[in-house]
């Protein structure tokens, strides 16, 4: 039997998927959940009775038993689900790429379908402070996402002098991809730096354009073996290293009680990522990291170790996130601009970098990191071709 | 407005808190406190536990100042600030409030334009026991 070698480059991915991205689509999530994964295996050039493994977020309704059954799946040997809301979208890769590697399964599908757009936001749930550990947050009125990512925000911008225009640069650079991008809710609709300084605030120091968008849409991607993905229809597009992140002392959405809550779960992912990988930050051509809100970019710029710490705002100057600079970022328009749909649009993204074919293409793109969530447990993917 | 809805682990904290006691959990074997509270010290693993009065001292870490759409309650006060407070005789522990102009008074009875990260504040309680931050220097 040959030795276990881990997951470096065992595995690629053969086939994406996606739905319309909008703001209300008539569908239900389960719908457009079959209508992602069905495109992704089409893609792939592979039947839907081959699939034998399933991962997805534990915030997806359309669980694995409905998936099998309206798609037409074989017999299931490997199915996941990975909890975190948005810290959760690479993991699906990694534990489809884990079990593949280990010989438990052979065609893996991940998938993530939401109405965000249409439905409920998560925090207007309640009229009392669920779950448990809000009562520490919640009473208080720290009650959203954006409120929670601000505490931290504004203590960044306190201790390293970072400024709401190295936000905007983020928030320019997603919008800026997205109006190249026909799919993306933002297509053609260009933000200016007045736009941005003049726009209202949801929670200061964070404005409109610090947060994602609200989105309905699915996406979904097929995962083989490197062997298998050789025959398929697309070039492979190899999970090089992959890595989950939870720091020690983590509290989700709000890390306040480490002793140092500014470095986040970006940090301990990173840490694994690139010890099993053979490339290093400087190797990156492009980069697609989660962006539910801009401040979650020079925070994982410093976690992945594309910079120091509190050197994180400044790279993002001299258009260093934008085509042809030294770090392109969320070329189809990320979470910002062209769709929330926890991270998984940046996934299909890097395999459009990777195989060529994005709206926004860095020129001879050999490589992507692909993150998902900071400031809850999360996970990335470096990408090769 | 939301109230706690505590668990087994928290309980003891808003026990005080209506007794006007700032108390913070802390391990009896190793002496480390720690926030939230849980059943086992992350330190030397053991389960046995006190709570230590605080002095309800601290500063101001970060904070926020959220804006609609937000919970009715909240939005007919909005904008309000939401501070996160360094205890001062455990600067790890860090606790989510509100700077108010005094005990019981409205989330948006000081300006936000008075909170400022590194200000010194202290511990006051509303009517309902829940913990309040004053300027300790107004
Ligand atoms: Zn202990």
């Amino acid at each position: 039997m040959p030795a276990v070698t881990g997951i470096k480059d065992a595995t690629a991915i053969v086939g994406i998927g996606q739905t319309s991205f909008a703001k209300h689509l008539p569908e239900d999530e389960r719908t457009l959940a079959c209508r992602a994964v069905l495109a992704a295996l089409d893609d792939a050039g592979i039947a839907p009775g081959e699939v034998d493994a399933l991962a997805s977020y534990t915030m997806e309704e359309t669980d694995e038993v409905e998936l099998a059954k309206a798609v037409g799946f074989g017999d299931l040997t490997f199915f996941s689900k990975i909890g975190f809301g948005g810290g959760g979208s690479c993991a699906t890769v990694a534990h489809l790429a884990a079990a593949i590697a280990a010989g438990q399964a052979t065609v893996g599908v991940a998938w993530r379908s939401r109405k965000r757009g249409s439905g409920p936001r998560p925090w207007t749930n309640t009229a009392v402070q669920l779950p448990t550990p809000a009562q520490w947050t919640r009473p208080f009125g720290l009650l959203r996402p954006a409120d929670e990512i601000a505490m931290l925000a504004r203590r960044y911008l306190h201790e390293y002098g970072a400024t709401r225009d190295h936000l905007f640069n983020v928030a320019l650079a997603c919008r800026n991809r997205a109006n190249q991008n026909p799919a993306a809710v933002m297509y053609e609709r260009p933000l200016t730096r007045e736009m941005y300084m003049s726009s209202r605030w949801i929670s200061e120091p964070l404005c409109l354009y610090d947060n994602c968008l609200e989105t309905d849409g699915a996406l979904a991607c097929v995962i083989v073996s490197s062997e298998r993905a050789r025959d398929c229809r697309r070039a492979p597009v190899y999970v090089h290293s992959a890595a989950q992140g939870l720091p020690a002392q983590h509290h989700g959405m709000v890390n306040y009680w480490n002793d140092d809550p500014l470095t986040g779960p970006a940090w301990a992912a990173a840490r694994h990522l690139w010890k099993h990988a053979d490339i290093t930050p400087s190797d990156v051509d492009v980069a697609q990291i989660y962006d539910a809100f801009t401040p979650l970019v020079p925070l994982s710029l410093e976690g992945y170790g594309f910079c120091g710490r509190g050197e994180g705002g400044a790279f993002t100057e001299g258009g260093a996130l934008e085509t042809g600079g030294r770090l392109p970022l969320n070329t189809g328009g990320g979470g910002l601009s062209e769709a929330y749909v926890h991270g998984f649009n940046l996934i299909n993204e890097g395999v459009k970098q990777l195989r060529g074919t994005s709206t926004a293409q860095v020129p001879g793109a050999a490589t992507c990191l692909v993150t998902a969530g900071e400031g809850v447990p999360t996970s990335a993917l470096l990408l090769r071709n | 407005m939301l109230t706690p809805v505590t668990d087994a682990d928290g309980a003891p904290f808003w026990r005080y808190a209506a007794q006007g006691e700032l108390r913070v959990q802390a391990c009896t074997d190793c002496g480390e406190p720690r926030f939230p509270p849980r059943p086992c010290c992350p330190h030397c693993q053991s389960f046995a536990s006190e709570w230590r009065r605080m002095s309800g001292r601290g500063r101001i870490w970060s904070y926020v100042v959220p804006h609609p759409p937000l919970l009715p309650d909240y939005a007919a006060q909005a904008p309000y600030n939401v501070i996160l407070v360094e205890l001062a005789e455990a600067p790890r522990i860090r606790m989510v409030g509100n700077l108010v102009s005094g005990p019981g008074a409205p989330l948006n009875s000081l300006s936000p334009d008075r909170v400022r990260i590194g200000a010194r504040v202290q511990v006051v309680f509303d009517g309902d026991g829940l913990p309040q931050w004053v300027l300790e220097r107004p």
